[in-house]
């Protein structure tokens, strides 16, 4: 059943797809960038959910897409904080010699 | 970016040399984070946010005041860094070698089952993960990187994005895709929770 379901299933889906107002994944894909910006239309949302509803692969690829989006913001920011806590004296130091340097006309 | 900033930049005499300290304090972290986040060598970046600092001081006379000075000593950053970045080209080092979506000759997106999806919150309690995500980020080849770190990571909208990498709008959302979809793939593993 399982061997069975894999090859047939996406011939299905294939079909499915064809069907008046649904879209392949493949179109589904051009549309992630603006469904996460918030631009799709009414329309273009409605025909982009309608497909996640009937196919696993893309809304279990739009939820790892997502999550993966989410880990690198967060690890940013996380290094941000790092850099927050700890910034480097030295650096700081020779940025405030060189400011006074230069006011005082010396440079 | 998120941060409001309280030190002003310290132009009006008499200046300090405390407020000096401070202010130049207060901003180094993150510009460093910004520009390590485009140059990636941390020694170049340092130099970015020196000659920022400078390019700060040096034009105090010509904020505003009406954006917030954050945003205004961003765009700074971001400019000295993209420049560095020319100026230093990197040898292409070790590039990530990536896939983006893969899809059947139907159209059907091939993606194998997930399941178990982990959440950043639990991924990013390693420190040594998020070092693997930071290189993840570091590996992409460059116009993959910047797109992601301007959109994604300091939040700039597409228009600003396109504008200061000199390409289209919908270059810019083309290339972002690209960039997410190969991100996701190299930390697929830490995703699915089996790193």
């Amino acid at each position: 059943m399982a061997l069975l379901s894999s090859r047939l299933r996406l011939k299905i889906k294939a079909l499915i797809f064809r069907l008046p107002g649904m879209i392949t994944c493949a179109e589904f894909d051009r549309f992630i960038v603006d469904y996460f910006e918030g631009e799709l239309s009414d329309a273009e949302l409605r025909t982009f959910e309608r497909h996640m509803a009937v196919c696993r692969e893309c809304r279990e690829y739009l939820a790892a897409y997502r999550a993966s989006m989410a880990l690198v913001r967060d690890a940013s920011a996380q290094a941000t904080d790092v850099d927050l806590t700890d910034p480097p004296e030295d650096l700081i130091a020779a940025i405030v010699a060189a400011r006074n340097r230069n006011k005082n006309g010396l440079s | 970016m998120k941060k409001k900033a309280t030190a002003s930049v310290p132009n009006s005499v008499p200046e300090t040399i405390c407020r000096t300290t401070e202010f130049v304090q207060e901003h180094t972290g993150w510009m460093l984070r910004t520009a390590t986040g485009i140059v990636v060598d941390r020694q170049i970046a340092e130099d970015v946010v020196q000659e920022s600092f400078v390019k700060v001081f040096e034009k105090s006379d010509q904020f505003s005041g009406i954006a917030p000075l954050r945003r205004w000593m961003h765009r700074i950053v971001v400019n000295q860094a993209l420049m560095a970045l020319r100026k230093h080209k990197r040898t292409q080092q070790r590039e990530a070698h990536a896939s983006g979506p893969e899809f059947n000759e139907d159209g059907c997106r091939l993606e194998d089952k997930w399941s178990n999806l982990e959440t950043p919150e639990t991924i990013l309690r390693s420190s040594q993960n998020r070092d693997q995500v930071l290189a993840a980020i570091s590996a992409l080849p460059e116009k993959y990187r910047l797109v992601v770190l301007l959109r994604d990571i300091e939040e700039l909208p597409t228009s600003e994005t396109a504008l200061i990498l000199e390409i289209t709008e919908a270059n810019v959302k083309v290339r972002l895709h690209r960039a997410r979809s190969n991100l996701k793939s190299i930390l697929e593993p830490l995703l699915r929770g089996n790193s």
